[in-house]
Parts: C-alpha cells; structure tokens; sequence
C-alpha cells in the first residue's frame, strides 16, 4: 500500500522532506521500521514513535491506514 | 479587586474560577525558554502559590528568548530573577525561588507542596525524572519540549490519562537528541508553546474546556501547522515507576556514572604531544573552533566513521557542553579504541581559552 508518512523534528532532517509518499508491502509497525532503515540508514540511531491515522501505535500494531506520522522526543526548553 | 477583572466578568471563569486559581499551587521546574512566558502569564493570572526551580544562571545568549531577564540578571541565578521581576508584575502572590538541581532525593518532598507540576527544562534526564515523580506523588504533569521551530505539548498523569513514558517509554541516550543551546532556537518558539503550558495550567485549575489528557500537540512555527496525535496510557510502564516508589530517593546517579570516561581540560590537552582533536557535533553547529585543527565526525554519524580514528594517537574529543563528547568517548571504548579523552569545557570555552592564550 501507499503510506503518506510525516516527519517531524530531526527525522525530517534525516529524510529531507516534511512529508512523502511510501510504497510499503509489509503488515506491522516493526516491519515498517525495518522498510524506513533501508531506506534512511540514519533513523535507526534515532528515537521515535509511529501514529497511525493520529493514534501512537506500538510495535505489534498492523498497519491499516495510509496517515503516517513520525514523532521523535524533543529535549529542548 | 479590578487585577482580575477581566477574567470574573467571563462567564466561564468569574469570582470562583478567580478564586480557583488564588487557591492553586503550581510548580514550574526550569525558567528558561518556556519557563519565562509560562511563569509570566500564571503570575498574572493570580495562581497563589507560584514555585520556581531553577539551578542555572542568565546569560546573554538567553536573552534572545527568556522574555523575563534583562541586561541586568545577566550572571543572576534564573530562579531568583524570575521570582524578582514576577513579584514586580504581582505582588498578591507567594513565590518560592528553587536554586537547586531537581533530583530524585528532593523532588518528592518538594512535589507534595504543590497541586500541579510543569516541566519546562532542556534535557531527557529531568523530564524522566519530572515525569516520574509526578506518577508517584499523584501530580498532573504538564509538559512541552520544543526543537529549533518545532514544538509539542502535552498533559500528563491527569485522572488516569497516560504519562510520558507512555509516549516514549525509555530516554534517548544522553546527546542522542541536540537542545537549544547546541542547535539554536528561533526566539518566539517557545514564547508560543510555552503560552500553550500556561493555557493547559489554567484549564487544569479551573476546569474548563478540553485538557490536552491522552493526546500531544505538534506545533510548527514554520508552516503554522499543528497536528493531535492520540497516546494510549500503558499500564506496564506506569507501574514500572510505581514500583520504585520506596527507593525513588536513592535513584540519582549522576555522581557514579561517568567514573569510567576520562576526561581532559583544554588546557592539559594542548599540553599532550601528537594529538587528534574531534569535533563530534553535527556539521552546522556554531561556533566553529577554528583555531585547532580537528576532524569533524557527528555524533550521529559516529559509528560509520570508526575507521577514520586511529587507535595509537591520543584523541581529544569535544562537543558544544562537554557531554556528547563523553558518549563519543563511550563509543570509542565499547569498540576497543583506546587513548580517549572527552574535553570538560564547551566550543564556547575552548574558544574563550585560545583566544587568551594566544593574547588576542
């Protein structure tokens, strides 16, 4: 399926783009973290969570919907 | 009292909504970026009880965004400037100025005198331990962190709703993730999401509206978008902390861990012979060191850039605090790359030395 994923703070400075489309074959957020590393060798250093349709997923959740949200911590204050 | 009349002509709030917040007691741990328009907008709201935490002193490049100092708190520890220029704005209010470092030992003493907690510090081990803390004096938390134009909020541990550790559940490793004063900040940033703190503070007190429970607030200075995502409470990782309720006092460790990484001052370091200095912080930090001839690997970039450390020569590593330098160092000795040494000081005082050395 096609994935619209957002990047937010630093990740977006990893992949260089706010937003893109995403081809991804898999079923669950593991897998999608795996298909994201071979893409972008770099995000596996970094800390993030994965939304789905606007909810944080954990590991073991399927990947049902096509609004992908990348959301690392942010230390600054 | 006309002070707060426009807040009791407002039907939602009125003479016991004002009376609410007089009551309140509302601790706010870090008065810097967020703590400066935070603090600013609770003491003219008349929270009764305002505390300040605070262990850091005014400096000049603060004042680009920490809207409560001035040229003349500069050296000035932020807690007291605060509570100074605060009881100037309203002085109906108690303000208590905390000049100590927040730690596992004080702060369940010190949570218990208040009703709501705000965290508006610069690093991942004080918002664990804020969260943590919270969780087991039963406190809600309000939270935000921000990232150059980037910001996000939340509230957590409030009637049941999750708590930061549900959101990310283990603390990046320390230097993993750049704060203000090593990657910048643009001024009005944390003016917004700081603002937004002080708007959930205030819901929280009087009761009204939609608290940001269960969810975190995404902010972008730079496309004026923001985006709600959902956090589920996890149960796990909130007893996880429960459970370290009777020796949560015992749990600082900042004195024991860094024993193993041996560190240098500049000063003895340009005293060794034949040595490599690395810059471990990313490409576009400031400023620059131009004056010693280092070798530039980012810490993110660390592990793919092993082969160009040579084992045999003494390797003085430094960063923009002296801490990314020290995982630097940890790295280089998970992989048997000895002879090491993390420099104490900053980019900014290394400069400072060369330039008095060399009589500039």
């Amino acid at each position: 399926m096609i994935l619209n994923i957002k990047y937010f703070g630093l990740l977006a400075e990893v992949t260089q783009c706010n937003e893109e489309q995403f081809e991804f074959s898999g079923s669950n957020v593991s897998e999608l973290r795996e298909a994201l590393y071979q893409k972008y060798e770099m995000l596996i250093q970094k800390d993030f969570q994965i939304a789905q349709d606007q909810v944080l997923i954990s590991n073991e959740t399927k990947i049902t919907e096509t609004e992908i949200a990348l959301l690392p911590p942010f230390a600054g204050g | 009292m006309s002070r707060y009349n426009r807040h009791i002509i407002l039907s939602e709030i009125g003479q016991k909504g004002q009376d609410k917040l007089s009551n309140a007691k509302v601790l706010v741990i870090g008065a810097g970026g967020l703590g400066c328009p935070l603090l600013q907008y609770l003491a003219a709201a008349g929270i009764g009880t305002l505390g300040i935490m605070d262990f850091d002193v005014v400096s000049e490049s603060n004042l680009q965004r920490q809207i409560l100092f001035g040229s003349s708190s500069l050296g000035l520890n932020k807690a007291i400037a605060a509570k100074e220029r605060l009881e100037d704005l309203n002085n109906t209010i108690q303000i208590n100025a905390y000049t100590r470092k927040l730690t596992h030992k004080n702060s369940l003493e010190l949570f218990k005198n208040y009703d709501i907690i705000v965290d508006g510090t610069d690093n991942f081990a004080s918002r664990y331990l804020i969260n943590d803390a919270s969780i087991i004096t039963k406190k809600p938390l309000v939270y935000a962190g921000i990232y150059k134009f980037e910001g996000q909020v939340s509230v957590f541990n409030y009637q049941g709703g999750p708590s930061y550790r549900c959101l990310f559940p283990t603390p990046p490793e320390e230097g993993a993730i750049p704060n203000c004063s090593e990657i910048g900040v643009l001024g009005v940033l944390p003016g917004i999401v700081g603002t937004m703190q002080a708007n959930e503070v205030l819901k929280l007190i009087l009761g009204i509206g939609d608290v940001l429970s269960g969810k975190v607030l995404y902010y972008n200075a730079l496309t004026s978008q923001t985006t709600t995502l959902k956090i589920n409470r996890s149960e796990k990782e909130i007893q996880k902390v429960v459970a370290t309720e009777y020796f949560f006092e015992t749990l600082d460790k900042e004195l024991i861990c860094d024993f193993s990484i041996p560190e240098i001052s500049i000063q003895e370091a340009l005293k060794t012979q034949n040595i490599q200095f690395i810059d471990v912080r990313e490409p576009w930090a400031q400023p620059k060191v131009e004056a010693l001839d280092s070798l530039n690997i980012p810490l993110s970039e660390f592990y793919s850039n092993l082969d160009k450390i040579s084992n045999n020569t003494p390797k003085m590593i430094f960063c923009q605090e002296g801490v990314m330098s020290k995982k630097a160092v940890s790295i280089l000795q998970e992989h048997s790359i000895n002879n090491s040494f993390s420099i104490k000081e900053g980019a900014f005082e290394i400069i400072e030395y060369l330039e008095n050395k060399n009589g500039k």
